[in-house]
């Protein structure tokens, strides 16, 4: 049991960061039709980013941290919008998808070449130390992220639900002609999803890289469980995100302590399709109309 | 009251003589590659031998992506499986290449069905999302059952064909042996695509509404373009596993799938002759880029990214848009 809730604990945890993802992936999804397949590699690129600017400019870490923050916002909040999203959108979906695959290889063929090949330590800001709680032995790490990550996952509901802005960007997401005739900056609000999307991966990446280390190769994973995480969920649904996440997350950690280690990866897969099959509108979501 | 005729007799033959030219051209293409490799030596050889087992790939996935409107994310798992099949069946039941590639064909063709049945059931960009799944899947099978696969190292020893007795295993007389398969399959699809069959596919793409409007079946043409894009995926495997006459798990992940997928729409999604252009960019072009080393994916990825935003059609749709602008030219100087 207290090995069962071990697992449990740490299932929630990766699910969490997975669910930010998740989020962000549906943000974008809702206000641009945007399938946005570097959606990994935009989690994996934070700590690779704030590692490399330590590393040139001898940064202290707060500072490195923020540079490589402001970074990746600039470039993959705003600039992912205006270069690549802007000029494709009037194609259709498929092409910008594409687009997105084709930034995926980029982002991380120019981690693994601008970086390192190798995974390196990325600093955790709590102790990785152990704590007992109802005979399990829990990471303080794990507690931590489930923490920060369910902070700004409220925070964003808050903002989104509560702010004037918020609604803007709501109604924006749910009708843009009308959110336009009612004198929303549409455009400006889009711009807003896109850099609140980085800055969801930004909060993801400074979670998850302490435990799977700053390593080319992690938005494989993040991405396909964020993805999987947003189908399963409900595909326009914020709340969907979150549950899918968490799902997938706690389904991946028991799967590989009660299963197979070598197929825990089949086990969100299998629930994918099992969602698909049964309730391809996902847990949460609500049936789409048909477009014609 | 002549130039009315002049264009009534003119409009009708157009249609007949561009098909005539891109039916000459896969015949013409054939002929150099037949011979292309002369003095290239063995390595030359093998990568233009590649070029063509990728670009059969390729085009299975412009059937399904650029006639019928749908994306598969497991292209290289479908060669992942002909592979397999191929080197398993030829290295360990003595069965014949030949009834390897036909089972290859059938089995990827099978799975197919199975995958596109459920996902196109419900909306169409589903397929991307049960593809995905399917292609990692696919990848840890492979890599996890040692004793079918031999997991990460692979099967090694994989034999060449003979052709009615006469032995294989030079890179050149497999090379046109590999010609002579992409040949009799580039032309199999060209006679798809221009068959009822295709122009419901096509109709599917451009107009899926309409299409179902008019009475075709949307869901079933969109499942067997699918399934014979996913059987020219077996195919193309079952031809890599003798060229490179060993195979492991690596090249066909889940990165190699969606690295097929931007060589379609580099090469042109919908143009019979985008695969070879496109796997020409993704196979070749490293060859090239040697100097650049490891940076030639992003290379790639690059200019995939610039093309699909100045032209969504892909090089053939650049050539076909600069080809246009020329004859304006020319017809406006006369």
């Amino acid at each position: 049991m207290a090995e069962f809730i071990a697992y449990l604990i740490a299932g929630i945890a990766t699910g969490a960061i997975y669910a930010l993802a998740a989020i962000g992936f549906t943000l974008v999804w809702q206000t641009s039709q945007t399938i946005n397949f570097a959606q990994g590699e935009f989690v994996m690129l934070p700590a690779v980013l704030i590692l490399l600017a330590v590393k040139l400019f001898g940064l202290p870490l707060w500072a490195g941290g923020l540079l490589g923050i402001a970074v990746f916002l600039l470039i993959f909040g705003a600039g992912f919008k205006l270069v690549v999203v802007d000029p494709m959108i009037k194609h259709g979906v498929l092409p910008l998808a594409i687009a997105t695959m084709a930034l995926s290889i980029i982002m991380k063929e120019g981690a693994k070449d601008g970086f390192s090949a190798e995974a390196q330590n990325f600093p955790s800001l709590v102790p990785t130390e152990m704590i007992n709680l109802l005979g399990a032995s829990i990471s303080l790490q794990h507690l931590a992220i489930i923490l920060v990550a369910f902070a700004a996952i409220g925070l964003l509901q808050w903002f989104v639900g509560g702010t004037r802005l918020g609604r803007q960007m709501q109604a924006t997401a749910q009708n843009p002609t009308v959110a336009r005739i009612l004198g929303i900056p549409v455009e400006r609000m889009v711009l807003l999803t896109f850099l609140l999307n980085a800055a969801l991966a930004v909060v993801a990446s400074l979670l998850i890289s302490p435990i799977y280390l700053a390593k080319f190769s992690n938005g494989e994973t993040i991405g396909l469980f964020a993805f999987i995480a947003a189908i399963v969920g409900g595909f326009n649904q914020v709340r969907g995100a979150l549950v899918g996440g968490i799902l997938i997350g706690v389904a991946d950690s028991l799967a590989a302590a009660y299963i197979s280690t070598q197929y825990r990866l089949a086990v969100p897969l299998v629930l994918l399709v099992a969602i698909i099959l049964v309730k391809p509108e996902g847990l949460m979501g609500r049936k789409e109309e048909r477009r014609v | 009251m002549s130039a009315p005729a002049v264009q009534n007799s003119a409009a009708p033959r157009r249609p007949a003589r561009r098909i005539d030219v891109a039916l000459a051209a896969l015949v013409f293409g054939a002929m150099v590659l037949w011979f292309a490799p002369v003095g290239m030596g063995r390595y030359g050889t093998y990568v233009l031998s590649l070029w063509l087992v990728m670009s059969i790939g390729v085009m299975g996935l412009n059937l399904t992506l650029g006639y019928a409107g749908q994306s598969s994310l497991a292209q290289a798992a479908f060669m992942g499986l002909g592979a397999y099949a191929a080197a398993i069946l030829t290295t360990r039941y003595g069965v014949s290449w030949y009834a390897a590639f036909a089972l290859s064909g059938l089995l990827t063709f099978a799975v197919g069905l199975l995958l596109g049945f459920p996902a196109l059931r419900v909306r169409t960009h589903y397929l991307a999302f049960v593809t995905l799944a399917f292609s990692t899947l696919i990848w840890l099978l492979i890599r996890n059952e040692q004793w079918l696969t031999g997991g990460v190292y692979g099967i090694s020893n994989i034999n060449r064909p003979d052709f009615f007795g006469i032995k294989l295993f030079g890179a050149l007389e497999f090379h046109r042996f590999v010609v002579v398969v992409t040949l009799i399959l580039s032309l199999k699809l060209w006679w798809l695509v221009r068959s009822p069959w295709g122009r419901a596919f096509t109709a599917l793409r451009e107009n899926p509404v309409r299409a179902a409007s008019l009475g075709i079946d949307t869901r079933t043409y969109t499942l067997l373009a699918f399934a014979i894009g996913s059987a020219y995926g077996g195919f193309a495997g079952s031809l890599y596993a003798p060229l490179v006459e060993f195979i492991d798990p690596s090249p066909f992940s889940l990165s190699q799938s969606l690295f097929l997928l931007l060589m379609v729409v580099a090469g042109g999604s919908g143009y019979l002759f985008g695969p070879f252009v496109g796997a020409l960019l993704g196979v070749v072009l490293p060859e090239w880029l040697r100097f650049a080393g490891s940076l030639y994916l992003i290379i790639f990825a690059t200019i995939v990214l610039a093309l699909l935003v100045i032209c969504p059609q892909g090089v053939c749709g650049l050539i076909e848009r600069g080809w246009h602008a020329l004859r304006r030219k020319t017809g406006g100087a006369r």
